[in-house]
C-alpha cells in the first residue's frame, strides 16, 4: 500500500511506479536505443566518405565542411519540422535529422584523424607495394582510429540526448514518456526517464571506449612502455 | 512544393505576427531569454575559466563539465523544471536552462584558450618582466581569443536551439510556432516556424562570426 501511495503523493521518486510501468519504460528505452544506433551507424557510414571526399583538396573540404557546420547550426526543434513535409510522423524523420546532426562532429573527427596520419608511415607502406585502398584499410584507417572513436563517442551522446527531442512527433525514446507525464505534472516519470537516459549515455560512451581499447591495443602498450611513437602501430598492422 | 509555398503564405500574413501568440511577440520573447542567458553564462564562465586557464589549474572540470553537458538532454531539464515551483516565474525556467547548457561550451573552450597560449611566449613575456596581470591582459588573452569567442559561436547556437525547445514544455519563444502548428495539424505553420528558428540560429551564427573578424585583435596588428 504504502508503494501506490507514493503514485498517489505524485512523488519525485517512486517504486510503484519503477513496478507497474516496466514495460512501458522498457519499450520506451528500446526505441530510444535503436533511433540512436541506426542514426550513429547512418551517420558514420555517410561521414566516412565525406570525409574522404574532403580530404581530397579544398574545393571539397571548404563545402563539406561549410555545409555539414550549417546543418549543425540549425536547431533540432527546427530540423525535424523543416523534415516534416518529406517523412510525415515517423521515425524516419527523427533518424535522418540525427544523422544531418552527427556530420558535423564524425566528419571533422575523421579528417583529422587521417590528417594526423606520419606522413613517415604512409611512404613506409607505399614503400611496400600497397596501393590506395590497402594503405587506407590498413595504415591510415588504424592509424586514425583513435580520432574517430573520440568523435564517435561525442556524436553518441549527443544523440542519446537530442532522440529526446523526437517526441515531437511521437518517435523520441524515453522523450515520449517525458513529454505524456507533463500535462499531468507525473513527477516520476519525468524523474525516471530523465535519468535512464542519462544512464544511455553514459552506458553507450563507456561501451565505445571499450570498443577502442580492443580495436587499438596499441595505444595501450605505448602509454605503458612510454617509448613506442607510431612504430608499433605499423608493425601491429603488417604483422 | 505546395507545403513551401504554404509556409510562405504563413510568414507574409500580417495576423501571423501580431498579438500575443504571433511571430513578433514570440521572436521578441526568443531574443530577450536568449540574450539574458548568454550574458548571464558569459559572466559566470568566461571570468572563471580565464583564471583557472591563467592559473593552470581545474582541466579535469573543464573537459567534464562540458561531457556532461552534452550527455543531458535540454528537454528532460526544461521537464523537470517545468514540475518545480520554477514554473510559475516566467522565463526563469527558459533561462536557467539556457544558462546551464550555455556555460559548459564557454568554460571549456576559453580555458583550452588560455592553456594552448605556447609556453615559451609565456615565459619569454615573464622574463621581459611582465606581472602577473600584464601576462594575462596583453599576453594570454590575446592568443586565447579566437577559441573564447569559438566557445562564444557554440554557446551562442546552443542558446538559440534550447530556446526553441522551450516550447515543447509549452514556455514562450519561436518554437512556439512549430509546436502550435503541430497541435492544430497545420504543416505549412510547422514549416514556417522552422524556417524563422534555423532563420535566426544562422544569423546569429554569422552575426557572431563577423563580430569575431571586428574584434580580433590579431587582425589588428596585422593591419597596423
Amino acid at each position: 500500500m504504502a508503494g501506490e501511495n507514493c503514485l498517489v503523493a505524485n512523488d519525485w521518486i517512486c517504486g510503484e511506479y519503477l513496478r507497474s510501468r516496466s514495460q512501458e519504460l522498457t519499450d520506451a528505452t528500446v526505441q530510444h536505443l535503436w533511433i540512436t544506433a541506426v542514426s550513429v551507424l547512418i551517420g558514420l557510414a555517410v561521414a566516412f566518405p565525406l570525409a574522404l571526399l574532403a580530404r581530397r583538396g579544398r574545393h571539397f573540404a571548404g563545402p563539406v565542411l561549410g555545409l555539414t557546420t550549417v546543418l549543425y547550426t540549425v536547431p533540432s526543434l527546427a530540423m525535424f519540422s523543416l523534415l516534416l513535409p518529406l517523412f510525415g510522423l515517423s521515425s524516419a524523420l527523427v533518424v535522418t535529422g540525427l544523422v544531418l546532426y552527427s556530420l558535423t562532429i564524425l566528419v571533422r573527427n575523421i579528417l583529422a584523424g587521417l590528417e594526423a596520419v606520419p606522413q613517415e608511415a604512409k611512404d613506409a607502406a607505399k614503400g611496400m607495394g600497397y596501393g590506395p585502398a590497402r594503405l587506407l584499410w590498413e595504415v591510415e584507417l588504424p592509424l586514425a582510429l583513435p580520432a574517430l572513436m573520440a568523435g564517435l563517442r561525442i556524436a553518441t551522446v549527443s544523440t542519446v540526448a537530442l532522440t529526446t527531442v523526437g517526441s515531437l512527433v511521437g518517435k523520441g525514446g524515453l522523450g515520449n514518456l517525458i513529454e505524456d507525464a507533463l500535462p499531468s505534472l507525473f513527477k516520476a516519470q519525468v524523474l525516471a526517464a530523465s535519468v535512464l537516459c542519462v544512464l544511455l549515455a553514459v552506458a553507450a560512451d563507456l561501451l565505445l571506449l571499450g570498443v577502442q581499447r580492443l580495436l587499438t591495443p596499441w595505444t595501450r602498450v605505448r602509454a605503458t612502455t612510454a617509448s613506442g611513437g607510431v612504430a608499433p602501430a605499423v608493425k601491429a598492422e603488417v604483422g | 512544393m505546395g507545403v513551401i509555398g504554404d509556409a510562405w503564405t504563413w510568414l507574409t500574413t500580417g495576423t501571423n505576427w501580431s498579438g500575443e501568440g504571433g511571430a513578433a511577440h514570440r521572436l521578441g520573447e526568443h531574443l530577450y531569454v536568449s540574450g539574458v542567458a548568454l550574458a548571464l553564462a558569459c559572466a559566470i564562465a568566461l571570468p572563471l575559466a580565464l583564471y583557472l586557464g591563467h592559473i593552470g589549474k581545474g582541466g579535469a572540470l573543464a573537459v567534464n563539465i562540458s561531457n556532461i553537458g552534452r550527455a543531458v538532454p535540454v528537454f528532460a531539464v526544461l521537464a523537470l523544471f517545468m514540475l518545480t515551483p520554477l514554473r510559475d516565474s516566467g522565463y526563469w525556467p527558459t533561462v536557467i536552462a539556457l544558462v546551464l547548457f550555455a556555460v559548459p561550451p564557454l568554460l571549456t573552450n576559453a580555458y583550452v584558450g588560455m592553456t594552448e597560449v605556447d609556453r615559451s611566449v609565456v615565459e619569454a613575456a615573464r622574463g621581459m618582466g611582465m606581472s602577473g596581470p600584464q601576462l594575462f591582459a596583453r599576453v594570454e588573452l590575446p592568443l586565447a581569443y579566437p577559441m573564447i569567442m569559438t566557445g562564444l559561436r557554440s554557446a551562442a547556437v546552443q542558446v538559440v536551439a534550447t530556446a526553441s525547445i522551450a516550447a515543447m514544455v509549452g514556455l514562450g519563444g519561436l518554437g512556439r510556432i512549430i509546436t502550435a502548428g503541430f497541435n492544430t495539424y497545420d504543416t505549412a505553420q510547422v514549416f514556417a516556424g522552422a524556417v524563422l528558428v534555423a532563420g535566426l540560429a544562422l544569423l546569429v551564427e554569422g552575426a557572431l562570426m563577423a563580430l569575431d573578424r571586428l574584434l580580433s585583435p590579431l587582425r589588428r596588428r596585422r593591419n597596423a
